[in-house]
């Protein structure tokens, strides 16, 4: 018999031969020559993981046990793959189509690109798998312990043996599963290495099964015989627990995570499913052939109590056929690792996708996630998520002891993952199906799944004892074995039945009573109308077209050398002597980046997948590419916005320096008024006080005469200074009022006098009426008399009649009272009326008359400053202006 | 006689110191106040040379300077222009518009006498010499 040793020697063999087959494999991809790894039957071959060592030893256990109930767990892919044909090929189609990279973010695509749904549906992944992967430890450990003498040296320590497989296992999955982040998230090394294991196990089953046939029995017609007469005949199966484990396999190949790995992610032609529709049933077919026979040989031939789920070498075993029992070992070695390795990267995929990017994108606050640095970290998530999950199926293995009966454990694995379905199916064919349907659905069926089958199958007895007998809360309609009361009826139909069916009942009635968003909206005609919105995807292939169309595309958005130059470096790492390399799936990942530096990682993603045809441009990616847009054009408006604001501010400035030239032009106007007016008697000074200084010959009259001009002249200085000072003050608003109460009589009286002393002439007559002149005011009397003065004073300058006459009229008016002072002389002009309240403004006739023409100006300052104002009032023969006082100035008499 | 000037100045006061100066100094002087009738007392007085001042009233010296530069027969009459203003760019425009000297007010008795003196010559402050004037 052969040694433990030997049999360690043997599997490490296998398993460096699995590292070949898988490096090979990837190394021809890489260059892009190997056909066969394309085709249909390696595709057919990877799908057969279906087909786990729990199948292939198990099965005969089962048959064993139940007959043909086995043969369920093959009618039911069976099924789906002839009959719903359609179906995978949807799926297919639409994962291709959405680059879809597992089943998790198959639901949260449709959905709208859900993450929680995705997170869900992951979490419901793991946590159905792991018994899943437990199982195929157990199994491994098992048949290694079958080989093992008790009490020998070197006996297996059947822990360690799980240990081992498990590190072996991941180290293998993580070589091969997360050599890079490809973009179509392919694996042709591994999934040549499962098609390779495909083939041993198959040959393996139908080895021992021919030699139990035609080694033990005597052929065919011997085997049915036994049959005839083994107790398997004789049983009746449960006509409802078969129509429902058909339903449960063929759903479980639909949701099972490693399924949907090999049958959509790792599709390489959509065309492969059409040979994997009849081939697929044929591998299944051959798989089962042979299990009624061994079993029923196997208990006809083995001793009482034996373990049928280990026929499959205990029968060679014992006929002595040490090399047979060994390919058998490997077959099931072979259907448990190539389960567990799919499964680990499925698993991680979704895991590291769905669960720690999003976490670390949310730690470190959204950065770009097509950086390297973001592909190093959803690398290194991947790898700890591989880790992760076989560490959990070890945990799992060690706590749940080892020696359950496979088969039950599969099943419910199998309802767990089955709860995907009613979401699946809906989000492809029934656009109505929202978001919250799908969560509300798949949170309850997985509710009652984990209460009714998992938690007595995996709580320790101790704990849960109390929950598990009475129910939760002593609610025994709640008691997992028995929900709702059904006692005695089979606790997985039951828990199907009813999970199942709450969770479709529960996402259909959801569904209709909420509302997608846009992009569940979007997303679901997408998926529901998946031919129509992509092309016929074809195989990716490489060819010197392809990669003189992307150097087209490179140039135009690189520029012609830069594109070049990458091109020829590209071509030189490869080792080509053209000047266009190969593009493959590293160049393709390099040129995207380059691209995404100039135009954003979606586009460039779009536009490379566009010409090689290795996935059409998808929704996502024109989402992608419109956010992108959304963002240029909203920077493009802000510097739209900013540009206008700068020209706005530009023609503020332009008016503010327009408005200075203005000023400065007035303002040198106005010094130059200034000037003449403060140079002018200057002139007259200096030249008469020269004229008194150099002519002793001059007589006393011409000397008081020319002392006289010079005296007047500094007078005439003098009050120009005054005027301006005080026009400046005015002007600031620097002054202070001093009011106080008054008579309007007693100012005008004030004026009226003052004027006489001013001129000292007589000869402006002045008509008043006291009566209307008993006007109490407040105000301030010295700066009212002022204007007051100046207005006579200016009749007495400007008044050309030849009785000149000044007439003051007060208007007692509602809320204010107006002073008019109306002469008889010519007037204002028309043209001057606008222009004399401005400085140094005079009139025409103002030749003669003294004054530098600031006072009307003094005068209108001070009626603004007063509240009240200072007009001309023209059309009425003489000058009129008209002084108006405010309506508090006035005091109640 | 002596050299015949026509004053026209409308600030009365300086009118009469300049025209008690030049009076003094031995110069023939015709007193003017008013810038609209200035052309016709050149007419009428055919004056040797002409003090103008640049603000007055009716009309502005620098207009009057122009029509004398655009009649042929005072197109070479010798003008010493007076004002107030005292900024270089009033002087540039008096002295392109034929001006033949420029004084600023207040100016100096002395000063005056010497610079009409020198336009009835014919010494240009502007540089370009006159044609010799009969005296």
């Amino acid at each position: 018999m052969l040694s433990f040793d030997g049999l360690v020697a043997v599997c490490v063999l296998y398993v460096a031969g699995l590292f070949w087959v898988a490096f090979l494999a990837e190394k021809r991809a890489a260059e892009g020559k190997a056909r066969w790894l394309s085709s249909p039957l390696v595709y057919t071959l990877s799908l057969s993981i279906y087909t786990t060592a729990w199948t292939f030893y198990g099965a005969v256990g089962s048959a064993a046990r139940s007959g043909l109930e086995f043969m369920t767990i093959y009618l039911g892919p069976t099924l789906v793959f002839i009959g719903w044909f359609w179906l995978l090929r949807k799926m297919v189609r639409i994962g291709r189509a959405q680059r879809i990279t597992s089943i998790a973010d198959m639901i949260s695509s449709r959905y709208g690109k859900s993450g929680g749904l995705a997170a869900m549906v992951t979490i419901l992944a793991v946590i159905g798998t792991t018994p899943y992967i437990a199982l195929q430890l157990q199994s491994v450990t098992l048949s290694f312990s079958v080989f093992a003498r008790p009490g020998a040296l070197g006996a297996p320590d059947t822990e360690s043996t799980a240990v081992w497989v498990a590190g072996g296992l991941a180290l293998f999955t993580i070589v091969f599963g997360t050599r890079s982040l490809d973009v179509n998230e392919r694996h042709p090394g591994l999934v040549s290495a499962i098609a390779l294991e495909s083939i041993v196990k198959l040959f393996a089953l139908l080895a021992v099964g021919g030699f139990v046939v035609w080694g033990l029995a005597d052929g065919p017609r011997d085997v049915l015989l036994r049959i005839e007469e083994s107790p398997i005949a004789t049983w009746t199966s449960n006509g409802a627990r078969w129509v429902g484990l058909t339903v449960l396999s063929g759903a479980a190949i639909l949701c099972l995570p490693r399924m949907f790995q090999v049958m959509v992610v790792e599709n390489a032609d959509e065309r492969h499913l059409a040979t994997a529709s009849w081939a697929f049933p044929l591998y299944l077919l051959l798989m089962s052939v042979f299990v009624i026979p061994i079993a029923v040989v196997g208990l006809h031939m083995m001793p009482e109590g034996a373990n049928p789920d280990l026929f499959m070498l205990t029968l060679p075993l014992a006929a002595g056929q040490d090399g047979l029992a060994l390919f058998a070992f490997l077959g099931g070695f072979s259907a448990a690792t190539s389960m567990v390795i799919i499964a680990a990267l499925a698993l991680s995929t979704m895991v590291s996708n769905h669960i720690i990017v999003p976490l670390w994108m949310r730690a470190t606050k959204g950065e770009n996630p097509m950086t390297g640095d973001m592909r190093r970290v959803a690398l290194m998530a991947r790898r700890l998520s591989i880790a992760g999950v076989l560490t959990l199926g070890l945990v799992y293995y060690r706590m749940s002891g080892g020696t359950e009966a496979l088969a039950s454990i599969g099943l419910i694995a199998f309802l767990g993952v089955a709860q995907v379905l009613p979401a699946l199916l809906g989000g492809i064919f029934w656009r109505g199906a929202t978001r919250a349907g799908a969560a509300a659905g798949i949170a309850l069926g997985f509710l009652i799944w984990g209460w009714v089958l998992l938690v007595p199958n995996a709580a320790t007895a101790g704990l849960m004892q109390g929950v598990l007998e009475n129910g939760p809360f002593g609610l025994t309609w709640l008691r997992p074995a028995t929900p709702l009361g059904l006692d005695g009826a089979d606790p997985l139909l039951t828990a199907m039945v009813l999970s199942l069916g709450v969770n479709s009942f529960a996402f259909v009635l959801v569904s209709l009573f909420t509302f997608p968003s846009p992009m569940e909206r979007l997303m679901g005609a997408q998926f529901v109308n998946v031919y129509e919105h992509s092309r016929t995807p074809l195989a990716w292939k490489g060819s010197a077209g392809t990669a003189d169309d992307l150097l087209i595309m490179a140039q135009r958005i690189l520029g012609a050398g830069r594109a070049a130059r990458l091109f020829r470096d590209a071509a030189a790492a490869q080792g080509r002597e053209a000047r266009l390399p190969e593009p493959t799936p590293d160049f393709l990942e390099k040129l995207e980046r380059e691209l995404a530096g100039s135009v954003g990682a979606a586009t460039a993603n779009a536009m490379v997948g566009q010409i090689t045809g290795g996935a059409s441009v998808s929704v996502r990616d024109l989402l992608a590419v419109a956010d992108e847009t959304a963002q240029m054009m909203e920077y493009s408006s802000q510097l739209e916005a900013k540009s206008a604001e700068l020209a706005q501010t530009a023609a503020r400035l332009r008016e503010a320096n327009q408005k200075l030239t203005e000023l400065s032009v007035q303002k040198d106007a106005f010094l130059s008024q200034i000037s003449h007016e403060l140079r002018t008697p200057m002139t007259s000074i200096r030249a008469f006080s020269e004229i008194l200084m150099k002519s002793e010959d001059l007589d006393a009259e011409g000397r008081t005469r020319f002392s006289r001009i010079i005296h007047d002249e500094s007078l005439r200085l003098t009050r120009l200074l005054d005027d301006l000072l005080d026009l400046a003050v005015l002007e600031d608003g620097r002054v202070t009022l001093n009011e106080g109460n008054t008579m309007l009589g007693d100012v005008l009286d004030r004026a009226v006098n003052a004027t006489s002393a001013l001129v000292g002439g007589t000869r402006l007559s002045i008509l008043r009426t006291r009566a209307d002149e008993e006007v109490p005011l407040w105000t301030d009397a010295d700066r009212l008399a002022q204007v007051f003065i100046n207005l006579i004073s200016n009749a007495q300058k400007y008044c050309d009649a030849a009785q000149p006459e000044l007439r003051i009229e007060v208007l007692r008016l509602p809320g204010r009272v107006e002073v008019e002072f109306a002469d008889n002389g010519a007037g204002v002009a028309p043209r001057q009326q606008s222009l004399i309240f401005e400085k140094f403004a005079r009139g025409d006739t103002a030749g003669e008359a003294p004054g530098a023409g600031l006072g009307l100006a003094i005068s209108r300052e001070i009626m603004g400053r007063l509240g009240g104002g200072l007009t001309y009032v023209p059309g009425q023969g003489g000058a009129r202006f008209r002084v108006r006082l405010p309506g508090r100035a006035l005091r109640a008499a | 006689m002596g050299t015949r000037v026509l004053l026209v100045e409308d600030e009365a006061n300086i009118l009469e110191a300049i025209s008690f100066i030049l009076s003094r100094d031995g110069w023939e002087v015709h007193g003017h106040g008013n810038g609209a009738t200035a052309l016709d007392a050149v007419a009428r007085l055919t004056p040797d040379v002409v003090v103008l001042d640049v603000m007055l009233p009716g009309r502005s010296g620098l207009d009057i300077l122009r029509d004398l530069r655009n009649a042929s027969e005072t197109r070479t009459l010798p003008v010493l222009m007076l004002t107030a203003k005292g900024q270089a760019k009033d002087r540039d425009l008096a002295l392109s518009l034929g001006a033949n000297a420029y004084l600023t007010k207040p100016f100096s008795n002395a000063e005056m006498v010497e610079t009409l003196r020198d336009v009835a010559r014919g010494v240009s402050l502007n540089g370009a010499g006159l044609p010799e004037q009969g005296s």
